[in-house]
């Protein structure tokens, strides 16, 4: 496991199910296996749609791990726990 | 049935795409406020049909667009159509367009579970409410299919992003990739059902033509036939063709030809403004003087004449036309005159048809020459020769152009069929013919036809001076039509026959007047005669009178005497009695 700090962010779209499942889902891996090393910011694009640009973000919800290197995008709603962290690369590809 | 009352109650309005000739072919441009699909293959110009449609709708109709590119960037999209002149940078800061650079890359992103589109819809949303968009094109939104792989979700996403584009009222364009079986790959015209062109790019006998149809229009009529259309340096220009009815407008005014004697043979006063003339002749027999003298005297007039050379270079024909005293370089400095000569091969013929039509409208002359005709059947079949010049005859009709076509007859039986095929066409032919006499070759031009006038139909010689062309009546005589040196010859033999006559004659009335005063001289002197006998006559007249009467007075007398009365007087005596 590396031990650098992980910068993620979690676009949604107001209060949806699948928006509050996936970050349910996403607290939870963090917790397990990243913790006290990472950020998590979650953008609402109703509140600032100006953002969804700057990542090109077209589906709802999407994690994007800034850092580290290189930037990966999630969509959906994050419910296979698997998928998600070989794509954040917390664990590599089997 | 619900649609159709909808629409008699109110009529589906129309958005104006402002690219030229579209308008027309869809009866005032696109629907308003509903998506239109634009489909075709590769290379086709979809997106710039799709952002010539922002453009325009921003310039000429005050109307901002947002365009949603899926494939280029926004500076490569801006590159792209700089040659056109539009200035995508200013736009944008303007507020009048917006780019949107959507990127799917499907390395970057890993699905899990359940999502939707609900980024795509703010991001447009976002797009189309800072500027106030009336206009979006989404190009081509088909990416989106290569980018994600849950095809459940974004089948649903789509149908509900066409009914959020209806929802917002934007006028919408999506561009779809031809499929194989469907018109789109995506099959996406089953979420756009009112309006699907398609656009198409064909080559025929290595001759590219791009073509549009308008596959379906709910509620709206609309062409239907294949139109061509170019792409060139000022964007799309679709070539609707064509009003087939004959109901045009027509003028009985008169264009003289440029050839004084050409008119007279034309009941003194030339063409009618808005006819079309065909000029033919086999190779070298003066067409192209004919038709260039035909627009030196119109830019004499101060007309605007348009020269389609698709032989000859203009410089070529200038240089030409200087060695029979005309100078065209004159009228195209001054403006009137332009020439617009290309290769036929250069695009096809439906292309040369659109790129006529565009530089005639551009330009407005009143005076359009085709030189020749007969090059572009290189790039087509006389068939599609024919059939475009029936539009070109069409659409010059109604616009009062004059046109004159040039063309090439070969003494072969096709282009015989080619020359008739045309005539028929025309309001005018003049045939140009070779007479080959006495090891020289002249020209005969004759007037096959020119319909709603008198015309001669004797044949002219056309002869070249170096002030111009002019014709020479042939000269008919008792060895048959003689025309150039043979006729010359015949007047001059004629000539000295006149001559020598002449002098003939004066000999006899020499001869006339001399006899004439003999025979005076003669009657003189029997007058004279005649005066002298009859002074003569006269004499002896008078004496014998005196002799009567001396002699009845003395005859009375000696009576007296012998009555014995006397003799004082003789009255005396009688009245005493």
């Amino acid at each position: 496991m590396e031990q650098e700090h992980y910068e993620l962010r979690l676009y949604v779209a107001g209060k949806t199910q699948k928006s509050t499942t996936a970050l349910n889902n996403l607290k939870k891996y963090c917790e397990e296996h990243l913790l006290g090393k990472y950020t998590l910011e979650v953008i609402d694009l109703l509140v600032n749609p100006q953002l969804a640009e700057g990542d090109q973000i077209l589906a709802i919800p999407t994690l994007v791990k800034k850092v580290p290197d290189p930037v990966r995008k999630i969509i959906g709603d994050l419910s296979n726990k698997e998928k998600v962290l070989v794509g954040l690369d917390i664990r590599p590809k089997v | 049935m619900t649609d159709k009352n909808k629409n008699q109650v109110k009529p589906l309005v129309k958005t104006p795409t402002g690219i030229l000739g579209l308008d027309e072919v869809t009866l005032g441009g696109l629907p308003q406020g509903r998506p239109t699909l634009i489909c075709g293959s590769a290379g086709c110009g979809k997106t710039l049909f799709s952002l010539e449609f922002i453009v325009r709708g921003a310039l000429e109709f005050n109307e901002p667009g947002v365009f949603i590119a899926f494939e280029e960037k926004a500076e490569e999209l801006a590159t792209n159509v700089a040659s056109l002149g539009f200035d995508l940078y200013e736009l944008q800061e303007d507020k009048k367009i917006r780019i949107d650079y959507i990127h799917i890359d499907k390395s970057e992103i890993e699905e899990t579970g359940e999502y939707d589109l609900e980024g795509l819809f703010i991001r447009l949303n976002y797009a189309i409410d800072s500027i106030g968009a009336k206009r979006v094109v989404l190009d081509t939104i088909e990416n989106l299919f290569a980018g994600l792989s849950n095809q459940a979700i974004l089948r649903a996403e789509l149908r509900r992003l066409f009914q959020f584009l209806k929802d917002k009222g934007v006028t919408a364009i999506i561009t779809g990739e031809r499929g194989e079986s469907s018109l789109t790959r995506q099959g996406l015209e089953e979420y756009v059902s009112d309006c699907v062109i398609l656009l198409d790019h064909r080559i025929i006998n290595q001759i590219s033509t791009r073509r549009l149809r308008i596959v379906k229009y709910r509620g709206s009529v609309h062409g239907t036939n294949e139109y061509p259309f170019l792409i060139d340096e000022e964007g799309i220009s679709v070539l609707p063709v064509t009003s087939l009815q004959l109901n045009k407008q027509v003028s009985s005014e008169r264009v003289p030809s440029g050839i004084p004697a050409l008119d007279t043979m034309l009941s003194e006063r030339g063409f009618y403004r808005g006819s079309s003339i065909l000029t033919s002749g086999t190779a070298g027999t003066g067409k192209t003087s004919i038709a260039a003298s035909f627009i030196n005297a119109a830019c004499e007039r101060n007309e605007r004449c348009l020269y389609f050379a698709f032989e000859e270079s203009p410089q070529q024909i200038v240089r030409n036309m200087r060695s029979i005293g005309m100078d065209l370089q004159k009228h195209i400095d001054s403006g009137n005159l332009q020439f617009q000569a290309s290769r036929p091969t250069l695009y096809g013929l439906e292309m040369h048809l659109v790129a006529i039509h565009k530089s005639i409208r551009k330009f407005k002359p009143t005076i359009v020459v085709l030189d020749p005709i007969t090059n572009l059947i290189t790039v087509g079949t006389m068939s599609e020769v024919k059939s475009m010049l029936v539009r070109l005859i069409d659409f010059l009709q109604v616009e009062q152009i004059t046109v004159m076509f040039t063309a090439l007859a070969l003494n072969t039986i096709t282009n015989e069929q080619t020359d008739e095929g045309i005539s028929s066409l025309v309001d005018a032919w003049i045939q140009i013919k070779d007479i080959e006499l006495n090891g020289e070759r002249n020209r005969g031009l004759y007037v096959m036809k020119s319909r709603g006038m008198e015309h001669s139909n004797q044949v002219r010689e056309f002869v070249f001076t170096k002030t111009g062309l002019d014709l020479i009546d042939v000269y008919i005589g008792p060895e048959g039509v003689l025309t150039g040196s043979a006729r010359a010859t015949q007047i001059m033999l004629e000539e000295t026959g006149e001559l020598i006559h002449s002098q003939a004659l004066d000999r006899k009335d020499r001869e006339l007047d001399r006899k004439r005063k003999m025979l005076e001289g003669k009657i003189d002197g029997l007058r004279t005669e005649f005066e002298s006998t009859e002074k003569e006559l006269n004499k002896v007249y008078i004496e014998e009178q005196i002799k009567k009467e001396r002699i009845q007075q003395a005859r009375r007398n000696m009576e007296d005497i012998r009555k014995g009365t006397p003799t004082s007087n003789d009255t005396d005596n009688k009245e005493n009695k």
